[in-house]
This record gives C-alpha cells, sequence and structure tokens, in this order.
C-alpha cells in the first residue's frame, strides 16, 4: 500500500471538513521555528515516518517558544528513528487533550462482507487490536447506497458518546469515510480522535494508505512508489516500480529483501508466478541461502519487461548467485521469459566470470524456451543449469544445486567457504 | 460435468481486440468453447478467429441471443465500466483475468453483481477450465497445452496462484489421475468468488469425487473453506496446501485489518484451522497429488 504521512493525511481530511490542529510541515529548523511563530502557542514537534509508536521512541517533542521549536526540529531531523531517517517534521498547535476516540475504515475481504467497514471506539489513542469488541461500533457499508451522516451519528450513540459532542464526531467519521473513499484508500485512520479541554472534537493523528492500483488517480498526491512495503521506498523498489509503471502488460514484481545486507551467501530470487515463487525462496532458505530480493513476473509479461527484472536483480552488487524460480507449469508461453533473461545475462554474465544460475523454467512453448535459454548462454564465461517441468516441484534439488555452484564460485574467488 | 461452465455455455469476450483478448479469444474456441462474439469499441463488424466483433454488449446480445457469460480482457481501469456492461446485459458468470483493478471500482462492481444475482470470478482470475468441456480465461494458454496439461478426472482444483493453478492438475495428472474443473480465484485484495463460495458447487457435481486447494498467506480465504467444511456445506476429501510460511509480516498485512480478521492471516492460523475441521494439509505442494490418489484409492 503506497502510504501517506501524517501531515498528507491531515491536508486532505481538513479538506473534507475533518478538524485537524493547525500546522505545518517543516524541512529545516528554521521552517520550524517560523510555523511556531505564526501558530503562536505552544507547540509539538511530530517526526513524519512511517511507525508507530512515535511518541515511546523520541520522535515527538514540544516547545513552548519559536526558539525551542527551533531547537527541537534540529534535534529530530536528520536523526533515525525506528530505523527510519527523519526529513520532515509536523509543527502543529499543542492539544490540551480531555478524552481519546478512535474513527477507521477497512476493507473487509471476507464472503459475507466484500466491503469497507466504518469502525467507532469510545478507546483511542491505542493499539485498535488491544480494544474489547464491546468498545467499538462497527458496519459494513453498502457501496451503493454510500455511507449517510446518521450512519456515522448512529455509531457514536450506540457506544453513548455524550450529545454536547454527537455531531462534531460524527462530521469526523464521516469526513473520514468521504476521504477513505475519494482518495481510493486501502485503510484509513484517525487515532486518536481528540477531544480538547475546550470542547472541540480534532483528528490527533492519522494513517492512510491509498490502494496501490488507484494511485494513478492521484498524482496530486506525489506518491512515488505504488506498492505495499513497510519502509519508504529503496532505489531498487524505484527502479522496480518504474518498470511497471510504463509497461501494463503482465506484472513485475520487485522487493528489496535484506536493505543491509552483510557477508555471503546472497541470491538474486526471480520467481514466476506469485504462489510458485515463494516456494522456492523456502527451499533456498532451508540450504542458509539468503534472497537478496523477492521478485515475480507473471500473468504473461513482455520479454522487455522480463528483461528489465531480470537486468535489475542481476545488476545488484553482493549477489553470489541467480536463480530464475518457475515454479510453475505456466499456461503464458514461456519464450518471452527465456529472451528476457537471456538478454539481461549476456549483458551482466562477462562482468562476473563463473556466476552460478539455476534456471527453471517449465509450462508453455517450454522446449523452444529452453533452446533459446540453452543457444543463447553457451558462449556466457558463468555456471548455468537448466532445468523444465521434470523438476517443477523439486525445490530442494535445485536448492542444492544453487549452493553447490555457489561453493565452487566463491573457489574461483578465493573465499573460503563459511 | 463440470461446475460453473458447460458444454453449451455461450461465451463473449470482452476487449477481443487486444494481444491477450485475441490470443485467448482464439485459445478458447480452438478448445471447443461455445464463444459468440467479442466486444471492442469502434471494432464492430470485424472479426477476430472467426468470431463476431460488436461495439457494444447490447449489440452482440441483440445479434446473438442471451449470453451466459463473458470474459473481460481489458485494463484494470477500465474493468468496472466493462462488468456493469456485461451484468446490465443480462450476463450471469463473469470472469475477470485483469489484474491492477481500482479498490474500489472492485467493491462497487462486486456489490452491483450481488444485485444482479451474478457469480464473478476474480478480478485477477487467470480462469476457469473443464477438461474436454470448456475454458474461460487464459487457464490453459493454447489449446495444445491445456490438453497436455489438463486431462479429465474426479479432482476438482481451486488456486489463489495463477501459475499453480497449472501446476497442480499438472502434477495430478502425472500421479494418474484427472481434473473436473480447475479455478483460480484471483489476485486482487477483494474476490468476487473464494473457496467457500466454490466449495458447496464441487460438493453437488458428481464428477468430483475430492478437491485441491493451492492456499496463500493473507486474507480469510482458507479459514472461510475450513468454516465451510465444519459446517458440513463440503464434506468430500479436501486436500489443501498454504504457502508462505516465510514471509515476513507487514509485507501485505495491514494493521487495521487485523480488527476484522483478528486470528486470520498467517500460514500458521490457517493450517490450525483447516486442520481442526479435518482437512488434509500437506507440507509441501508436490504431497497434494499423492495425497489426493491415497485418499481416492
Amino acid at each position: 500500500m503506497a502510504r501517506l504521512y501524517e501531515y498528507q493525511g491531515k491536508q486532505i481530511l481538513k479538506a473534507a471538513k475533518v478538524a485537524v490542529p493547525q500546522g505545518e510541515v517543516a524541512s529545516t529548523p528554521e521552517e520550524a521555528r517560523d510555523i511556531a511563530e505564526k501558530i503562536a502557542k505552544p507547540v509539538a514537534i511530530k517526526s513524519q515516518i512511517w511507525a508507530g509508536g512515535r511518541g515511546k521512541a523520541g520522535g515527538i517533542k514540544f516547545a513552548n517558544t519559536p526558539r525551542e521549536a527551533e531547537q527541537m526540529a534540529k534535534e529530530l531531523l536528520g536523526s533515525t528513528i525506528k530505523n527510519l531517517t527523519v526529513e520532515k517534521v509536523l509543527v502543529e498547535e499543542r492539544l490540551d487533550i480531555e478524552k481519546e476516540f478512535y474513527a477507521g475504515v477497512i476493507i473487509d475481504a471476507s464472503r459475507e462482507v466484500r466491503a469497507p467497514v466504518v469502525m467507532f471506539s469510545t478507546e483511542g489513542g491505542v493499539d485498535i487490536e488491544s480494544v474489547p469488541s464491546e468498545k467499538i461500533a462497527q458496519m459494513a457499508v453498502d457501496v451503493l447506497r454510500g455511507f449517510r451522516y446518521y450512519d456515522a451519528l448512529n455509531l457514536a450513540v450506540r457506544l453513548r458518546v455524550p450529545n454536547q459532542i454527537l455531531q462534531p464526531i460524527a462530521q469526523a467519521i464521516l469526513g473520514l469515510y468521504q476521504t477513505f473513499k475519494n482518495y481510493n484508500c486501502r485503510t484509513a485512520e484517525i487515532n486518536p480522535l481528540v477531544l480538547t479541554k475546550d470542547g472541540k472534537i480534532v483528528a490527533g493523528d492519522c494513517r492512510m494508505a491509498i490502494d496501490d492500483s488507484s494511485v494513478f488517480r492521484h498524482p496530486e498526491l506525489g506518491i512515488e512508489v505504488a506498492r505495499e512495503s513497510p519502509t519508504p521506498p529503496t532505489e531498487l523498489d524505484r527502479i522496480a516500480w518504474k518498470i511497471e509503471e510504463s509497461d501494463l502488460r503482465g506484472t513485475c514484481y520487485i522487493a528489496q529483501m535484506a536493505p543491509d545486507r552483510k557477508g555471503l551467501g546472497y541470491v538474486g530470487y526471480h520467481g514466476i508466478g506469485g504462489g510458485g515463487a515463494i516456494l522456492g525462496v523456502d527451499a533456498l532458505n532451508r540450504q542458509g541461502l539468503k534472497i537478496a530480493n523477492y521478485a515475480d513476473t507473471s500473468g504473461n509479461p513482455t520479454a522487455a519487461k522480463v528483461y528489465r527484472a531480470a537486468k535489475v536483480i542481476l545488476s545488484q552488487p553482493d549477489i553470489e548467485g541467480y536463480m530464475l524460480g518457475g515454479f510453475i507449469v505456466a499456461n503464458q508461453e514461456q519464450w518471452h521469459h527465456a529472451h528476457g533473461v537471456v538478454k539481461a545475462l549476456r549483458e551482466e554474465i562477462p562482468k562476473r566470470p563463473g556466476f552460478p544460475c539455476v534456471i527453471l523454467l517449465c509450462g508453455n512453448k517450454e522446449k523452444e524456451s529452453m533452446e533459446i535459454l540453452k543457444e543463447g548462454t553457451k558462449d556466457l564465461p558463468g555456471r548455468f543449469e537448466f532445468y523444465g517441468s521434470e523438476k517443477v516441484y523439486e525445490t530442494d534439488f535445485l536448492a542444492k544445486r544453487m549452493k553447490a555452484l555457489i561453493l565452487e564460485y566463491r573457489k574461483d574467488r578465493g573465499i573460503k567457504e563459511e | 460435468m463440470a461446475i460453473l461452465i458447460e458444454r453449451n455455455t455461450t461465451v463473449l469476450v470482452q476487449g477481443i481486440t487486444g494481444r491477450e483478448g485475441s490470443a485467448r479469444a482464439a485459445f478458447m474456441k480452438g478448445y471447443g468453447t461455445k464463444v459468440v462474439a467479442g466486444v471492442t469499441p469502434g471494432r464492430g463488424g470485424e472479426e477476430v478467429s472467426g468470431i463476431p466483433v460488436y461495439n457494444t454488449v447490447e449489440e452482440a446480445i441483440r445479434a446473438q441471443g442471451p449470453i451466459d457469460a463473458s470474459v473481460t480482457f481489458v485494463p484494470g481501469p477500465a474493468l468496472k465500466e466493462a462488468v456493469y456492461e456485461a451484468l446490465d446485459g443480462g450476463i450471469k458468470f463473469i470472469v475477470m483475468p485483469v489484474e491492477r483493478v481500482p479498490l474500489y471500482d472492485i467493491l462497487e462492481m462486486l456489490a452491483y453483481g450481488k444485485q444482479k444475482g451474478a457469480k464473478l470470478l476474480g478480478p485477477g482470475s487467470i480462469g476457469i477450465i473443464s477438461p474436454g468441456v470448456a475454458a474461460a480465461g487464459w487457464l490453459g494458454g493454447t489449446p495444445e497445452f491445456a490438453k497436455r496439461v489438463f486431462v479429465p478426472g474426479p479432482v476438482g482444483v481451486i488456486s489463489r496462484s495463477g501459475g499453480q493453478s497449472g501446476t497442480v492438475p499438472w502434477a495430478i495428472k502425472e500421479a494418474g489421475l484427472g481434473v473436473s474443473t480447475v479455478l483460480h480465484i484471483g489476485t486482487e485484495p477483494v474476490l468476487g468468488m473464494s473457496f467457500a463460495d466454490i466449495l458447496p458447487l464441487f460438493e453437488k457435481d458428481p464428477d468430483t469425487k475430492a478437491v485441491a486447494i493451492f492456499g496463500e498467506i493473507g486474507g480469510p480465504y482458507e479459514e472461510e473453506a475450513a468454516e465451510c467444511v465444519r459446517k458440513g456445506e463440503f464434506t468430500k476429501p479436501l486436500v489443501v496446501y498454504v504457502a508462505g510460511a516465510w514471509a515476513p509480516e507487514g509485507m501485505r498485512f495491514s494493521h487495521a485489518s487485523s480488527i476484522i480478521e483478528r486470528g486470520k492471516g498467517s500460514a500458521k492460523d490457517k493450517i490450525k484451522s483447516l486442520k481442526e475441521a479435518g482437512v488434509h494439509v500437506v507440507d509441501r505442494p508436490d504431497e497434494i497429488a499423492p495425497t489426493l490418489k491415497k485418499l481416492l484409492s
């Protein structure tokens, strides 16, 4: 899912008439000071990172004066919190909290529902999973009918929200749902939804993720990589997404698995088909090998797309082998894969003599694909082994071959076995 | 016999003039499916592999009479429009081999399909095939390949992986068995038909003696299958493999969704819930076919 930062979420919530604290985002201590001056009240300086529990990890600080705000921002900007670098801080008025509520919208894929579910709880500010179900009111939305203002009122009434704050709370829930719908969110949460000491209902914090397949409808959000990921995009993620974005034919998915890898035993992994691809990873792990990346080219991609994926995988500097994990008897004509992989191997293998490649490709046009692979690599200085459908479920055998070739390759390079 | 598609099922191909649409229309027709019409706006009057092309679904139905099923070969952002059009044409079974469909579009088309009493397979389903009967989608690929991989027999196959919906039947064939109907339920975050929608159809099919499921992590589908067995809606032998035990958390699971799916999602939980229902869970995919063989002998 393409996640939004808190400040982005608050901007779009504000547009949907949900009250948010007065504030702005800053990238430098000076900007933070200027914003605090404008607010002219005690402020909170909040690190903009994709992680929960920022407060406890030291990612939220408070300041009484613009000068203090500048100092706090200086401490936070560039620091690392929960393994993430803080590049921006949100400077906003500090809330005097009377009580905290929760509002959220998720997608429920279960058979009886298959719809968005709006949730409201009188227990906010904590992990919603830890809240007992009798303190949560929820409603599955019929998307053809929509979610109405009185639906929001009913959720709040069910949990006995007092009359004087009933309408602003319903307005916040409705605004959250409208944001969820208009921005094609996969999830949207306001947590906590704050009742301030002076009686106002304000969104204290929010978490939002846009559905990957809907990102193209929202260029204004400036989402770089429309991919599910717990962390901001790495360089590999950016390259992989460019491949996908520019060509709708078939799927190319590449995810970096070990961004700070050290030592030996990493394999550039190129799977085919989401279900089969993960079988190979299991088997490699059993041999003590690790995948540097996870990848999947499937849905009958063009040879050009397969080439670009293979090229990205093979270009990783510290890998010791390449596995094409075609653990499927594919319906798609496999020669597109054969052509694409050969082109990438022809460009990359001469740079690394002896480099091991275990290639499994099965299914439609398998014989022709094998010929393309063998013919296209016969003059290359790598170690190649090719397998077809007779080995499609022989995951352990193939992982052992990968390991054996890697050990030979280490000998070439004078590396002692670990 | 088979489920959902039969020899006489009339099939429409939406997006028939595109790269996949034209290739797979030829496949379906070559395999013996009754493909009666195709639709591409602005291309009415042409033919693809001898199949007449119309500008709209309404025009196709006016010329050909009522149509039972549609296969949509259109880009993700255009799927909702295509599905609404098929539903308004009275089509009751739609196969959607389309990925990257905007989520809210999916929710709307599923809700509209439910209102119309139609069954929607996918989105992101590569299709359905009943050996020797018919195919809808691109499961099977080409007639020669489909004949080699899918041989008729007593096992129904349902998969969450497109590739494995070819591989499991191939392994079943290698074990000396065959398949009744094979379906891929799709890859998108919300699906029109899941295991629990399909198992009761296999229960009623006299030619299906057992079912194999290729499951994956995430979503509620395997647990729903277990529930289906627990409630007695499916009583035939069921063999299940769940892929992805190694997958790190957070790659696909969203935080808030865990509230509705408490205890659902991980391979461990899925396997537990299936085993408790008395389902045969295998540890490796190559054990699916031998296990079926043992259960059916």
